[in-house]
């Protein structure tokens, strides 16, 4: 048996009787990076709102790291190591870039509920939220204003706030989404970077990304897993080919 | 929270705040009323402890009287049916504060929105109800001629001026403690869970519970200042624990500025004076414009009210402390990438 972090069985969801997650058996590699693509509407962040419970599966299990998720509140979840990004921009915009860092590590100090404590007792951690800040090329704007960034840092320290939990698995939906040349660069290879040790599943619609970051691909139509492998393996697959790329023009430039 | 950079360093609001220490300070001694002065203070802190939750949460209650007037209440029974010292009335009121805190806000923090809002208002309204049926309120009359007494047996109270700085002195604790609280793990938790909550949770917070303390927190203040209220103006009535008591706290808010730490406490300084100085106005108006309708201005207290939010949310939204703290930027030219920035509250176009 493969080492699979994350599976699930059967995952559905309903909404007022339109289907927009339907039957899915996903299993994702330890250690891998694992791309879901899908047209939009496919319901991907569906399925990322199902996995990290905050929407209540209509059907189906998860097993997250040899246990099952499937009744656990979305923070249980979080705190196991299974964390999420959004698909718009998330940042703390009223919160330094260092404190937007600070505050994914603090929980664990066990002081994020001292309200009687001056907000120093937090500077021992400093060193570690610049170190990861520093990772993802933000340290010198560490006392910035979050909200002041420009989109692509924002989404840069997103992925510093997501690493600051120390996941098991990240799930990123679409963090390329909106970006140009540049930035998509940058942020491709800061996932790549960011992966070692780890295991990421992402949403992306960039097939330039998928094909040059992802282990494995799944394709999503119409809430359906239609297909899962390399990206020449589902680049090759017939449905795929007829439902999601229409011809195959698209898949076709892998080589 | 947009001091939250810049306090710890910036001078001139430190500086400010020194000032006001020491206007608040030599007050009495420059023609202050030291009862006005007291008032203003209660106001001051029920208005700070009001803003506390609604300026670091973005939870608009309409339940607060119910915590100032019940916190009122129980100090001027205390002190008339069981003749309990100010300080241990005092207590009781930010204790009784804390508990129906406690209540309200299990109720009603789930809730967002409108939604919380309403929910907040309904249960006050039952305390109201609750307070013109029971007779310890003393009804449509309610508890008059509260005995200020000794502090702490040694300090007599009776004396207005002596009254004034405990007020002062409490007051100040009291708001030293509210920044301690935004400044603070806590607060930069509920910070984050204000600006995206989805986010919060899917780094492992749980918002009830940050949401809870705070709106505990707040209710406890204003129990005091309803008790504070109550022992220095000797006497508490319905018109404490009415709704419209609720509204003025976020009138006072809205007035001084919100998100600013000193936000209300401006608010309550300009509102109380206004209010009380009213009348003064009207005639002085009636007599410049020679028309007499002015002089009844003073009994249309509710309608300068309204006439005050309206330009209030019209003209200056971001209220008088709102105002100060942007135009300070502006004549500093707002620097692009200083270690201090601030204005970091303002949403990106
Ligand atoms: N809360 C909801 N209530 C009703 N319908 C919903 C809800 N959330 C999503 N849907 C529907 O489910 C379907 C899947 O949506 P989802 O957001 O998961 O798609 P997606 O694959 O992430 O698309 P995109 O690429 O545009 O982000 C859509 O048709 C959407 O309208
Ligand atoms: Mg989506």
């Amino acid at each position: 048996m493969t080492d699979a972090v994350l599976e699930t069985r059967g995952l559905s969801k309903t909404f007022l009787g339109f289907t927009a997650v339907d039957g899915v058996d996903l299993s994702v590699q330890r250690g891998h990076i694992h791309a879901l693509i899908g047209p939009n509407g496919a319901g991907k962040t569906t399925l990322f709102n199902l996995l990290t419970r905050f929407l209540e599966p209509s059907a189906g299990e998860i097993r997250f790291d040899g246990t099952a998720v499937t009744a656990l509140p979305p923070r249980q979840v979080a705190r196991r190591g299974m964390v999420r990004s959004f698909q718009i921009s998330a940042v703390f915009a009223g919160l330094s870039v260092l404190d937007n860092v600070r505050v994914a590590l603090q929980r664990k100090l066990g002081l994020s509920l001292h309200f009687w404590r001056s907000v120093r007792v937090l500077d021992q951690i400093n060193e570690q939220a610049l170190a990861i800040l520093d990772q993802v090329g933000l340290a010198e704007l560490a006392n910035e204003a979050a909200g002041a960034l420009p989109y692509g840092r924002k989404r840069a320290l997103e992925l510093a706030t997501t690493l600051a939990m120390d996941p098991v698995l990240m799930l990123l939906d679409e963090p390329t989404q909106g970006m140009g040349y540049e930035d998509v660069d940058r942020v491709t290879s800061l996932i790549k970077k960011i992966s070692a040790g780890r295991t990421v599943l992402m949403v992306e619609h960039n097939m330039k990304v998928v094909a040059s970051i992802a282990d494995t691909l799944s394709v999503l139509q119409r809430g359906r897993l239609l297909a899962t492998g390399s990206y020449q393996e589902v680049s090759a697959n017939e449905e795929v080919i007829r439902a999601y790329l229409g011809g195959g023009r698209r898949g076709g430039t892998a080589a | 929270m947009t001091a939250s950079f810049t306090s710890r360093r910036i001078s001139p609001r430190a500086s400010a705040y020194a000032l006001l220490l020491i206007a608040l300070i030599a007050a009495p001694w420059v023609g202050l009323y030291p009862v006005l002065g007291t008032k203003i203070l209660c106001y001051a802190l029920f208005a700070c402890a009001f803003h506390l939750l609604l300026g670091y949460t973005g939870l608009a209650s309409l339940g607060h009287a119910a915590f100032l007037g019940v916190g009122g209440y129980l100090a001027g029974y205390g002190v008339k049916a069981w003749a309990l010292p100010p300080e241990l009335a005092l207590l009781a009121g930010l204790a009784a504060g804390a508990l129906l805190g406690l209540v309200i806000g299990f109720i009603s923090i789930r809730r967002s929105g409108i939604y919380f809002t309403m929910i907040t208002l309904a249960l006050a309204q039952m305390v109201y109800f609750l307070c013109v049926q029971i007779p310890q309120t003393g009804g449509e009359d309610g508890l008059q001629g509260i005995d200020r007494g000794l502090l702490f047996g040694v300090l007599d109270l009776r004396d207005d001026t002596a009254m004034y700085y405990t007020v002062l002195v409490i007051a100040v604790a009291c708001f030293l403690f509210i920044a301690r609280v935004v400044y603070s793990p806590f607060g930069q938790a509920l910070q984050a869970i204000k600006d995206n909550e989805p986010r919060a949770i899917s780094l492992g917070y749980h918002p009830p519970h940050y949401k809870l303390i705070v709106f505990i927190l707040s209710a406890a203040l204003t129990g005091l200042a309803g008790a504070l209220k109550a022992i220095s103006l000797g006497f508490v009535t319905l018109s404490d624990v009415h709704w419209m008591t609720s509204g003025h706290a976020l009138l006072m808010t809205l007035v001084g500025g919100m998100g600013i730490l000193s936000g209300p406490v401006v608010g309550a300084l300009a509102l109380v004076v206004l209010e009380n100085k009213m009348g003064e106005l009207g005639t002085l108006i009636a007599g410049a414009t020679g028309i007499a309708w002015f002089t009844t201005l003073g009994e249309s207290v509710m309608m300068v009210m309204g006439i005050v939010f309206v330009i209030c949310v019209l003209a200056f939204r971001r209220g008088i402390m709102g105002e100060v703290v942007a135009l300070q930027q502006r004549r500093r030219g707002t620097p692009a990438s200083s270690s201090t920035t601030s204005a970091s509250r303002e949403p990106q176009p």
